[in-house]
C-alpha cells in the first residue's frame, strides 16, 4: 500500500510538470495546427530567463517567473509576425522544417551566450528541501508543481470554453475565412493564443526545471516526450492533455519504480495501444 | 622535361624529415553538440600544452587539425579518421571523448602506420584492440574500484549500486560490486536506469527501501547528473544517512556550480581535481584556463588531452619525426612523468595510464565556489578493468 502511494506521488508530480510544459503546444498543434517543434525551445528561453533574473540579477523566483513569461513572449511576437504567419495552414512538412530550424538556431544563440554548463533556478526557501507527507517525504517543489498544474488546467479550461475569447478562437480556427467575415479579427486571436501558447512554454520551463533543468539540448532533449503527451491526449484538448500527462507519467513512474531495466519499453508500449485504439488520441476532436 | 619530372621526383622523395617539416596531428571528438564542452576541453588541454611546451620539436612544427564528431557515431568517427590520415597526411590521431568511436578507427592504425592516443575514452577494451593504442585518461574501472575499498573502511556492511544502463553504467556496476565483495561487503541490489530518465525520485525510493547505508551511482555527466543529486536529497537519504558515492565524473568541475549546495559531502573517487595542489597543477590550470575562456567550463578531460601531448611530443622526439608508429609507441612503454594529477606512467604492457586516484569531497571553498577536496590517495593504480575484459 505504501509503494502504491509512494509511486502515485511521484506519478502526480511528474505527470503534471509535463503537463504544464506540454499544454501550450496541444494549442498551438490542436487548435491553430502548426506542428511547432520549437516549443521546447520556447521552455528552454523561459528557463534562461529566469535562471538569469534569480541568479545573476538577485531577483525573487516569483519576479523570474513573470520576468521569464514575458520576456519570452516578447521574443516570440517578431518570430509570430515574420515566420510562424507564413505558415499558418502551410502542410505540416512545411511547419516541421521551418520549426526545427528554429530550434537549431535557439540552440546555436544559447549555447554562444550562455554557455553549454547547467543552469540552475534557484527556489526560495519555502520550496526548498523535503516535506514530510507521513509515509514518505516528497520535495516542496513537485507540490508547488502540482498546484500550478491545476491552476494551469482550470485557468485554460475556463478560457477556452467559458470566454468570448475561447469562442473566437475556436470560430477562427474551424473556419478562419467565415470567422473574419463575421468581425473576427482573426490574426490578432492568432497571435494572441500563439502567445499563450508561448507563455505557457515558458511557465512550464521554470517550473519544471528542477526535473529537466536547463541547458542547450533541452530545446529537442524532451521534445519527443512532449509530442507524444499532444498526440495521445488528442491535440487540442486540455483535459485529454492531463489525462495523458497523468497516465503516462504513472506508467513511466511505475516502471522506473518495479521494473528499471525495462527502460521506457512500458511507456512506450502505452502510447503504441493508446494511439492505436485511439487515434486522434484519447480526448482528439474529429477534423 | 623528363628532367624536370625526374627532378620534381627526388625532391619529393628527399625532402622527407631532413629539415624543417610539419608534423600534423588530427584530434577527433566532440566540438559541437550536446558534449561540446568536454571537446572544448581537449582543445584547451592540447592549447595549453602547445602554449607553455611551444610548437616546434627541433625544426619541426606541430600542426594540431581537429574534426567534429558531435554525439557518439563509430562511422562518422572512423570516416573522419580516415580522412585526416589519406587526406590530411596526420602521423598521429588523438582525441577520442566515446568509447564506441575509439573502437571504431583502432582497425585502422596498423595498415596507416599511426599511433593513437586516447585522451578519454574509459572503456577498458579499447588499448587491447590494437598495439598502437595508448592511453592518456582513466577508466571507469580504474576511479570506480578504489570506491568500494573506501566504503569498506568507512564500515558499509550493505551498498546499492544505481547506474545509468549503457557500457560505462555497467562498467562501474561490475567494477563497484565485484571489489565490494571481494573485500566482504554486500550488494543487496544493483538497479540500471534506462539514460533518458528525468525523474529519478522512484529510484531514491527504492534505494531507501532496500536498506543499504551507502548508495553507488555512476551517470554520464551533464543534465541528469543534476536531477539525480537533487532526488538524492529531497528524497531524504542524506538526512537517513545513506552515503553517497560516485566515481568523479558525477561532480565534475562544471557541473559543481549547477549542483550547488546539493552536492556538499558527496564521496567521489578520480583521476584529476582542477583544485589538486601541486606546482605543476597550478601552471597547468593557469594556462588551460586562459585556452578555454571561461574558467567555469574547466574539466577533466582537459589533463587528458594535456597528458596526450605529453606522449605525442615525446613520440616525435623519439622517431625524430618520421613517420613510424610502432617506433613511436615503444618510445613511451614505461614513460614516467609528472602530470598536473599526479606522479604518472604509461604501463609497458597494456599501455594505459597508470596514475593515482583521489578520494575527493565536494567542499565549499571560503570564495563561495565549489570544489572537489582531495582526502585521500591510491598511488599507482593500474587498470583493474583489463582482467575481466580478457
Amino acid at each position: 500500500m505504501q509503494v502504491f502511494f509512494s509511486i502515485g506521488v511521484d506519478a502526480l508530480a511528474y505527470g503534471m510538470v509535463l503537463f504544464i510544459i506540454s499544454i501550450g503546444l496541444s494549442v498551438t498543434m490542436g487548435l491553430m495546427r502548426v506542428v511547432n517543434l520549437a516549443h521546447g525551445a520556447f521552455a528552454m528561453i523561459g528557463g534562461y530567463i529566469a535562471s538569469y533574473a534569480a541568479r545573476d540579477l538577485g531577483l525573487g523566483y516569483g519576479f523570474a517567473i513573470i520576468l521569464a513569461v514575458i520576456g519570452t513572449i516578447i521574443i516570440a511576437i517578431p518570430l509570430e509576425r515574420f515566420l510562424y504567419r507564413r505558415i499558418y495552414g502551410a502542410p505540416e512538412l512545411t511547419q516541421v522544417l521551418m520549426t526545427i530550424g528554429i530550434t537549431f538556431c535557439v540552440i546555436g544563440l544559447a549555447n554562444y551566450v550562455f554557455g553549454p554548463t547547467l543552469k540552475t533556478i534557484p527556489l526560495p526557501a519555502d520550496l526548498q528541501g523535503p516535506v514530510n507527507l507521513g509515509f514518505r517525504t516528497i520535495a516542496a517543489h513537485k507540490l508547488f508543481a502540482i498546484g500550478c498544474g491545476v491552476a494551469v488546467a482550470l485557468g485554460l479550461w475556463f478560457l477556452i470554453e467559458r470566454t468570448s475569447f475561447g469562442v473566437k478562437l475556436r470560430a477562427s480556427v474551424d473556419n478562419t475565412a467565415m470567422a473574419a467575415s463575421l468581425g473576427v479579427r482573426t490574426r490578432i486571436v492568432y497571435a494572441a493564443s500563439f502567445a499563450l501558447a508561448v507563455g505557457l512554454a515558458a511557465f512550464g520551463g521554470v517550473i519544471g526545471a528542477e526535473l529537466l533543468p536547463v541547458e542547450p539540448y533541452y530545446a529537442l532533449r524532451y521534445m519527443v516526450t512532449f509530442l507524444v503527451v499532444v498526440s495521445v491526449g488528442g491535440a487540442g484538448s486540455i483535459p485529454g492533455a492531463l489525462i495523458a500527462c497523468l497516465l503516462l507519467g504513472a506508467i513511466d513512474t511505475t516502471g522506473r519504480y518495479l521494473v528499471p531495466e525495462y527502460g521506457e519499453f512500458f511507456f512506450y508500449l502505452a502510447v503504441i495501444a493508446i494511439v492505436w485504439v485511439f487515434p486522434r488520441g484519447l480526448l482528439g476532436r474529429a477534423k | 622535361m623528363k628532367k624536370l619530372i625526374l627532378a620534381a621526383a627526388a625532391a619529393i622523395l628527399f625532402s622527407g624529415a631532413a629539415y624543417a617539416d610539419v608534423i600534423k596531428i588530427g584530434v577527433v571528438g566532440p566540438f559541437s553538440g550536446p558534449f561540446a564542452i568536454q571537446g572544448k576541453n581537449f582543445k584547451a588541454g592540447i592549447d595549453a600544452y602547445i602554449a607553455t611546451h611551444g610548437d616546434k620539436i627541433g625544426n619541426d612544427t606541430i600542426e594540431v587539425l581537429y574534426r567534429d564528431v558531435p554525439q557518439a557515431d563509430p562511422a562518422q568517427s572512423k570516416a573522419l579518421a580516415q580522412e585526416l590520415v589519406v587526406k590530411e597526411h596526420v602521423q598521429y590521431l588523438a582525441g577520442f571523448y566515446f568509447t564506441p568511436d575509439a573502437m571504431a578507427v583502432t582497425p585502422l592504425l596498423q595498415q596507416a602506420n599511426v599511433p593513437l592516443v586516447v585522451m578519454n575514452a574509459a572503456t577498458s577494451a579499447i588499448v587491447t584492440k590494437s598495439p598502437y593504442v595508448v592511453r592518456t585518461s582513466f577508466t571507469t574501472w580504474q576511479t570506480s574500484a578504489p570506491m568500494a575499498k573506501i566504503a569498506r573502511e568507512r564500515g558499509v556492511e550493505k551498498a546499492i549500486t544505481v547506474v545509468s544502463d549503457y557500457g560505462p553504467g555497467v562498467d562501474a556496476e561490475n567494477a563497484f560490486k565485484s571489489t565490494f565483495e571481494k573485500e566482504g561487503g554486500k550488494v543487496v541490489e544493483s538497479i540500471r536506469m534506462p539514460l533518458s530518465t528525468n525523474d529519478f525520485s522512484p529510484v531514491m525510493q527504492r534505494v531507501r527501501n532496500s536498506g543499504a547505508q551507502a548508495v553507488f551511482a555512476f551517470l554520464p555527466s551533464g543534465p541528469t547528473t543534476l536531477g539525480f543529486v537533487k532526488a538524492y536529497n529531497e528524497n531524504g537519504l542524506k538526512e537517513a544517512g545513506v552515503q553517497f558515492l560516485a566515481p568523479g565524473d558525477l561532480t565534475q568541475e562544471s557541473d559543481l556550480p549547477a549542483l550547488g549546495d546539493a552536492a556538499l559531502g558527496i564521496l567521489t573517487t578520480f583521476h584529476y581535481a582542477i583544485a589538486h595542489d601541486s606546482p605543476e597543477n597550478r601552471a597547468f590550470v593557469e594556462a588551460a584556463r586562459k585556452a578555454i575562456g571561461n574558467p567555469a567550463e574547466l574539466s577533466f578531460p582537459s589533463v587528458g588531452a594535456y597528458d596526450g601531448m605529453h606522449v605525442i611530443y615525446k613520440m616525435i622526439e623519439a622517431t625524430g619525426g618520421k613517420q613510424d608508429a610502432k617506433k613511436a609507441v615503444d618510445a613511451v612503454k614505461g614513460l614516467a612523468w609528472e602530470s598536473p594529477r599526479g606522479p604518472v606512467s604509461i604501463d609497458p604492457e597494456t599501455r594505459h595510464i597508470t596514475q593515482n586516484i583521489y578520494l575527493r569531497e565536494v567542499a565549499k571553498g571560503s570564495d563561495g565556489t565549489y570544489y572537489n577536496k582531495e582526502i585521500k590517495t591510491f598511488e599507482k593504480q593500474p587498470d583493474p578493468g583489463l582482467a575481466p575484459a580478457k
